[in-house]
């Protein structure tokens, strides 16, 4: 059943790529394409649709049996190479059960939705095609049973990142912005690969549930070694998570369609690093080095993504930024040994951020693709669904109390209060950035839905979506409403229930962390009133800032022209994401551009070859009086070898 | 059975040149028929290798003629065999002739009759040289494939042909000169041309410093001719002038002489050298990877980029050889075979491209994609396995390679996974400038996309591509127990080395 739920998508890739070509000879031959471009629709959804149901009777089944119950396939005998050799199956717990309904729920929805928004498109076909095969490879992603066939997924996904983000080939930056995004994430791979090989070493197997169970209390001579293969692992995660310091590639990827920067950037792959993080739990718990590095980077790149998002101009560059500085709230959550708080925030970031997207999305297509903010404004009126579900996203992703993002990103920031210590400045980060994220927010909602109009009206005329665009922003929006019961505070409910769902899978984890603990920091809980305290601190912080963000941009983007006409070094500096990409531009890109001109010129060209051809002429020069010989004629030639060869063998006998 | 292998191509080459010159139709499907009843044979020969047995299979010896030796005359013969080694180079050499041949439809309009018989010889001379199992008979198909290149390159070769060929021809002869060198040392010195006998024999009569000469005087041709690092530079020229056809067999096939000699030649018969001369080799491999990499990203010729992508893959074998373990060695031949598939395909998309628009400048690309949907997908497709997507064959190869040399040194695997990056940069360069970004050259609006003849000559190998990289265990498992052989020589080699350095002296 499942090898069914893995190829199901793959079938709906090869079937809507077959009627990609069908519909590209309708088109030469002049005839209607709108047979095939509507079937490639329909059968992709109904693949999803498929995949959904068989999520959830995975979920069921899990939900019905006992704790340890895995659902396992048959086992593929991938390579077998002597000492080494990789086994994949497919397995489904209680990790990756939750992944999968993320993927093929959110998945599904915005598949529906693709089927509005992409409706125009001549690629729509190949545009379906994509979007199943990146399914496909992100359910290889979470079901393989070893990090090899993990890594196939980590990579099948990037290749379709890489497909998707330059759909829009034609237009050339698109194209650019797929290369970056496949190279950064090859710096996080190689370093994923490098990775690999060292627990190959440690371990003898790449077999994941071997790695988690491994027992970790034996291995205490070999600590740093873990301490190097989790440390690369989780660079192979800031790749693929878009953290610092590689997370340059995630803003330019909104080259892409908006749906693929919902499914792909926000809900679905960006998520790989989190879970490839929790997958490993106690590796990354016996490794309190790595964790410290995680909850660093995880704050840090919280920060710097909430303040870019603060003055952009295109709406999808303020999410995208926003998506960046989520993905660090998960690993802020990873390096307190908060597993189930992090996946908690992935699932409502996977909603709320998702249902955001859409929604932009659904404001570009009504704008007919004007994605700039300061040409919006007052579109409430003209798009009342899209404007409704919105709020409710952006109310969710600032923390407004209750909402579900509130409660997740709540229990990140409370677990590295309750850690003390250093945890205590990362949870000052992380409040910093909350702030200034529901700032940014109500900025984005302010600017593109309240104020006056400042789009032309003679050339455009905002219109709702259809509803097969709206209707999965509603289902969404109900989510992000409602996801904070996944997993309540301790002061409402004993043990939220992703927690419990989740701790078959961390328990290995927490042992070791509580076994470090008694010789180190103390993982104790809150007491009930200092919980109520953050609650309540976060709720009226989030109200605030969400006023302030709102209150600044309810009449239009004056008030960044008085920022950057007051600070402009700060307003560059923030706009340009810390100019990170710019100084990898300046220190990497173009160093390398120029170094391998060099290398080409100078050394491969100008040294070896000019050496090797200068040695040819030499021994033209030499014989330059047995020229006669030089006939051009290979017989002749054969023979002078023949001859040189006996008399080198001669010199040879000789000595 | 293997005798008839290798000399049907030359027969089918000696059948072309009575036929007339003009019924140019007649000639190609005549040497069409033959490489594909060649290549049927071959994988008869794959389907029926048993990898259980012992030692080399389908052997077949025809006395030849003998040489003064010291003692006795040292007997010369036609000695073929199969090993799980050979077996895999040469499927790949019969799967790649059929679709050379198809090809050449495309680009060779002129003297097809002689273009046709150069590429069956050389057929003959690249089989026999996996097959060979006498020295002086390796030898000789070593020279003998070489030949055809010489005048593919220079009779049906671009504009700086003559160069290009003058510069191949004598470096590579250069090499054979010095490992002639080599032959002759070692059939005098052992007795013997026969390899199943050197390998024992190797050890007996040689000391060290011997073999240690006439490895360096082996390997040096091998390294010229893979190529290592710094004898590369002959490459780039001779691809970039070389006709499609011609790439794709120097690329596909004629490096893996190189490499297959290193393995069999190198490691195998001198396998103690080879463990002395491991970190250098490492060090070329990683070195060469990185290189060869950051020179493609240089490049503005399309096919010189290629040529260069070929030194950084082929240093990722080089890697896998030396690292001398179990998994490495597995992936440094299935990379070879590998990098036949996938450096093969991409010359032939350079040059169905090439017929098209006449150049190979990467600037007057540009938005091909839009006019050729279906090339598109094929170039995308290649450049995916030869970045090494996993699912892909390309992946397993590297994987292995760097997996196994990590275990021994993992500071050159350390260096090499760089490659893994710098692959995906130049690669993904070349595809966003050929398919990419708008139309901005004219004449490519009006391409006309890959025909069915074109189609259907890469699909084989796409299939193989995807075969290999879901179910590599289907090539591994055929060439392992001959590669074990060659790391329990090492290892042997590497724990007589460790018991004693006393005997070694008793020798001299």
């Amino acid at each position: 059943m499942l090898w069914l739920l893995l190829f199901t998508p793959l079938v709906g890739c090869a079937l809507c790529a077959a009627l990609h070509f069908a519909a590209l000879r309708a088109r030469r031959a002049g005839s209607s394409e709108q047979a095939p471009r509507t079937l490639a629709g329909v059968i992709a959804c109904a693949a999803m649709a498929l995949a959904l149901a068989l999520s959830l009777h995975c979920w069921w089944t899990l939900a019905q049996g006992a704790q340890e119950l895995e659902l396992e396939s048959s086992v593929w005998n991938w390579i077998d190479a002597g000492s080494f050799h990789v086994e994949l199956s497919l397995v489904v717990d209680h990790l990756s059960s939750v992944m999968l309904l993320v993927i093929t729920g959110v998945g599904f929805l915005i598949h529906v939705y693709s089927l509005g928004y992409m409706k125009h498109d001549p690629g729509f076909a190949k545009f379906f095609a994509y979007l199943n095969l990146f399914v496909f490879a992100m359910l290889i992603l979470v079901l393989s049973s070893s990090l090899l066939g993990l890594f196939v997924g980590w990579e099948g996904v990037g290749l379709c990142s890489f497909l998707l983000i330059g759909f829009w080939y034609e237009k050339g930056w698109p194209a650019e912005a797929a290369q970056k995004a496949f190279v950064v994430n090859r710096v996080g791979d190689a370093c994923f690969l490098l990775g690999s090989f060292l627990l190959l070493r440690l371990f003898g197997t790449l077999d994941l549930s071997d790695i988690a169970g491994a027992n970790f209390h034996q291995l205490d001579g070999r600590s740093a070694e873990i301490t190097l293969a989790a440390l690369l692992l989780f660079g192979g995660a800031c790749g693929k998570s878009a953290q610092f310091p590689l997370f340059t590639w995630l803003p330019d990827a909104m080259a892409g369609p908006t749906p693929v920067s919902a499914l792909i950037h926000a809900a679905t792959m960006v998520t790989a690093g989190v879970y490839l993080v929790l997958r490993l739990n106690p590796l990354f718990a016996a490794a309190p080095t790595v964790l410290f590095v995680i909850g660093v980077v995880g704050a840090l790149t919280a920060l710097i993504g909430a303040s870019t998002a603060l003055l952009q101009r295109d709406i999808k560059k303020v999410l995208a930024y926003s998506t960046v500085s989520q993905l660090g709230y998960m690993f802020l959550g990873l390096s307190a040994g908060a597993w189930a708080a992090a996946l908690f925030h992935l699932v409502t970031h996977a909603f709320f951020k998702g249902l955001l997207f859409l929604g932009s999305g659904s404001v570009i297509h009504g704008m007919h693709d004007e994605q700039d903010m300061y040409k919006m404004g007052g579109l409430r009126k003209e798009m009342p669904r899209t404007f409704l579900t919105f709020f409710a996203g952006a109310a969710a992703l600032s923390g407004l109390p209750l909402l579900s993002g509130f409660f997740s990103k709540d229990e990140i920031l409370d677990k590295n209060f309750a850690l003390g210590g250093f945890h205590w400045l990362l949870w000052g980060v992380g409040i910093a950035s909350a702030a200034l994220t529901a700032f940014y927010t109500w900025r984005m909602v302010a600017l593109t839905f309240f104020g006056n109009a400042r789009y032309d009206h003679h050339h455009v005329h905002p219109h709702e979506s259809p509803a097969v665009m709206t209707v999965p922003l509603m289902i969404l929006a109900l989510l992000s409403l409602v996801g904070g019961a996944l997993n309540l505070p301790h002061v409402l409910q004993d043990m939220g229930l992703l927690e419990r769902w989740l701790e078959p899978v961390t328990r290995a984890g927490d042992e070791l962390l509580a076994r470090g603990a008694e010789h180190g920091v103390a993982p104790h809980h809150l007491a009930d009133s200092s919980e109520w305290l953050l609650l309540g601190f976060g709720a009226a912080l989030a109200l605030f800032f969400a006023h302030r963000g709102y209150h600044a941009y309810k009449h239009g983007p004056e008030r960044d022209e008085t920022l950057r006409a007051g600070a402009p070094e700060l307003a560059r500096f923030l706009e340009g994401a810390w100019q990170i990409d710019r100084a990898y531009h300046e220190r990497i890109v173009l160093p390398l551009r120029s170094g391998s001109e060099v290398l080409s010129r100078r050394i491969d060209q100008g040294g070896i070859d000019a050496a090797v051809n200068g040695a040819g002429r030499l021994t033209a020069l030499l014989g330059g009086r047995l020229r006669v010989l030089n006939d051009g004629q290979v017989k002749h030639y054969a023979l002078w070898m023949g001859a040189g060869a006996a008399a080198l063998s001669l010199l040879w006998v000789v000595l | 059975m293997l005798a008839l292998l290798t000399f049907l191509p030359l027969a089918g080459a000696l059948l072309i040149a009575f036929l007339p010159k003009q019924s140019e139709s007649l000639l190609r499907l005549v040497a069409l028929a033959v490489t594909v009843v060649t290549a049927g044979l071959g994988i008869a020969l794959y389907l029926d290798f048993d990898p259980a047995k012992l030692g080399f299979q389908h052997e077949f010896t025809q006395p030849w003629f003998s040489l003064d030796g010291y003692d006795a005359p040292i007997p010369i013969a036609f000695h073929v065999g199969l090993d799980g080694i050979s077996l895999l180079l040469v499927a790949l050499t019969v799967v790649l002739m059929p679709l050379v041949v198809l090809s050449a439809y495309g680009h060779v309009h002129e003297r097809v009759k002689e273009f046709l018989v150069w590429l069956l010889v050389m057929e003959t001379g690249m089989l026999g040289v996996f097959v060979a199992l006498d020295v002086v008979l390796f030898y000789f198909f070593w020279e003998v494939s070489l030949v055809p290149l010489y005048f593919l390159v220079g009779i049906w070769g671009g504009e700086r042909r003559i160069y290009a060929t003058i510069k191949f021809f004598l470096y590579t002869v250069a090499g054979s000169l010095v490992m002639l060198v080599g032959v002759l040392a070692l059939l005098w010195n052992c007795g013997s041309a026969s390899l199943p006998e050197l390998f024992t024999l190797v050890a007996q009569r040689l000391d060290p410093l011997t073999q240690t000469w006439i490895f360096g005087a082996f390997a040096l041709a091998f390294a010229i001719k893979v190529p290592l690092l710094p004898f590369h530079t002959w490459l780039a020229d001779a691809h970039t002038e070389a006709p499609t056809s011609g790439s794709v067999l120097l690329a596909g096939v004629l490096l893996k002489m190189g490499t297959y000699g290193l393995l069999r030649f190198g490691i195998q018969l001198f396998p103690g050298v080879a463990i002395d001369a491991a970190p250098l080799f490492l060090a070329l491999g990683a070195i060469g990877i990185v290189y060869g990499a950051l020179l493609a990203l240089a490049q503005q010729d399309l096919k010189r980029l290629i040529a260069c992508s070929s030194v950084s893959h082929l240093g990722f074998v080089v890697l896998g050889l030396f690292a001398l373990t179990g998994p490495a060695m597995r992936g440094a031949l299935l990379q070879m075979i590998n990098h036949g598939l996938s450096t093969g395909l991409l010359f032939l998309l350079v040059g169905m491209v090439y017929e098209r628009t006449h150049t190979r400048d990467l600037a007057r690309y540009g938005g091909i994609a839009k006019v050729m949907p279906v090339f598109a997908l094929f170039f995308v497709f290649t450049v995916l396995s030869s970045a090494g997507l996993p699912g892909l064959n390309g992946f397993v190869g590297e994987y292995l390679i760097l997996a196994g040399t990590f275990q021994v040194s993992p500071l050159w695997a350390a260096l090499s996974v760089t490659g893994v990056i710098f692959g995906a940069v130049y690669l993904l360069m070349a595809t966003r400038r050929v398919l990419f970004g708008p139309i901005t050259n004219p004449e490519n609006e009006h391409l006309v996309d890959l025909g069915a003849r074109e189609i259907g000559l890469m699909l084989p190998l796409v299939a193989l591509v995807i075969w290999i990289g879901v179910q590599p265990n289907a090539l591994l498992s055929k060439c392992a127990p001959a590669l074990e052989r060659v790391i329990e020589r090492v290892e042997g080699a590497r724990l007589a080395s460790a018991s004693a350095a006393a005997p070694a002296e008793e020798i001299r």
